[in-house]
């Protein structure tokens, strides 16, 4: 068992405040015959505080948390609560157009679709 | 097709490379992993305090509520306890995995007494908020003086 006994100085809201940096999003990243799957981590963003771009074959992340508990004496803190940000460069096997993204219980699925020369196919071969 | 990729070279790769490893030297990817470093598993905790209550802050993405395990013993020793499911996608080979999997348990000392029988928890966006009322005799109390003669 650790204590998480120690002060920090000040009050809460100014420092939380002070403190909110931006951090790397941990991702799981999958690919199927037809898609690349992204499932970042974004605890306490909901859905408008997510921004997802893509261009120029980069895929951007960006996630914003509100501050919960502005005003109060922080008493400890173990990670910062921060905004989220990451960049990928994605191949141009991606269909673009058809990206599509969730956000469930603070985790972001993205779902990149391959564009149709690319995906897998069957060859009939003629007897 | 050849499936398996280098996943800092192949389809997807990092952007700011420079930029995550810079983080990574100063723990700033990953609260897990920082947290692994440090010798503790799972979630990291914050905590805010007033007079009142101690409000308590874990960041549990993707996880089913119904499965965490939350518990106050003695007073002032909390534990959250659950499990997060490795994504399961049929077909699908791995290109990075990152996100942390599997059963997770933490245990503190918090700093003042509370009242186990009024613990709230919540579940919202992937963060676990708790709110444990602090017990009477950590209250804070002004103190009369009484006047001498």
């Amino acid at each position: 068992m650790s204590s998480v006994a120690t002060k920090a100085n000040g009050t809460g809201g100014d420092l939380a405040a002070e403190r909110a940096v931006t951090v790397t999003p941990r991702v799981d990243i999958l690919e199927t015959e037809h898609e690349f799957l992204l499932l970042a981590d974004l605890p306490g963003v909901t859905a408008d505080g997510v921004d997802i771009r893509f261009e120029q074959g980069e895929l951007t992340i960006h996630g914003k948390r509100p501050a919960k508990y502005a005003g109060k004496d922080e008493a400890v803190r173990e990670h910062p609560g921060t905004n989220f940000s990451r960049v990928f460069g994605v191949a141009e096997t991606v269909a673009a157009d058809k990206i599509e993204a969730d956000l469930k219980h603070g985790v972001l699925t993205v779902r990149l679709p391959k564009v149709e020369a690319v995906k897998p196919r069957k060859i009939a071969v003629r007897g | 097709m050849n499936r398996v990729r280098n996943p800092f070279g192949g389809l997807f790769h990092e952007v700011n490379a420079v930029q995550e490893q810079f983080a990574r030297l100063v723990n700033r990817v990953a609260p897990y992993a920082a947290a692994t470093a440090a010798g503790v598993s799972g979630p990291l905790l914050n905590v805010w305090e007033d007079e009142n209550a101690l409000y308590v802050e874990a960041d549990l993405p993707g996880i089913d509520p119904a499965k965490l395990d939350i518990t106050v013993a003695e007073g002032n020793h909390l534990t959250v306890g659950g499990e997060r499911a490795v994504p399961e996608v049929a077909g699908a080979v791995w290109v990075r995995q990152e996100r942390p999997a599997g059963k997770f348990a933490r245990s503190v000392g918090l700093p003042a007494l509370v009242d186990a029988d009024k613990v709230e928890a919540k579940y919202e966006n992937g963060v676990l908020r708790l709110t444990l009322p602090k017990h009477e005799a950590a209250k804070p109390r002004k103190i009369q003086v009484k006047a001498g003669e």
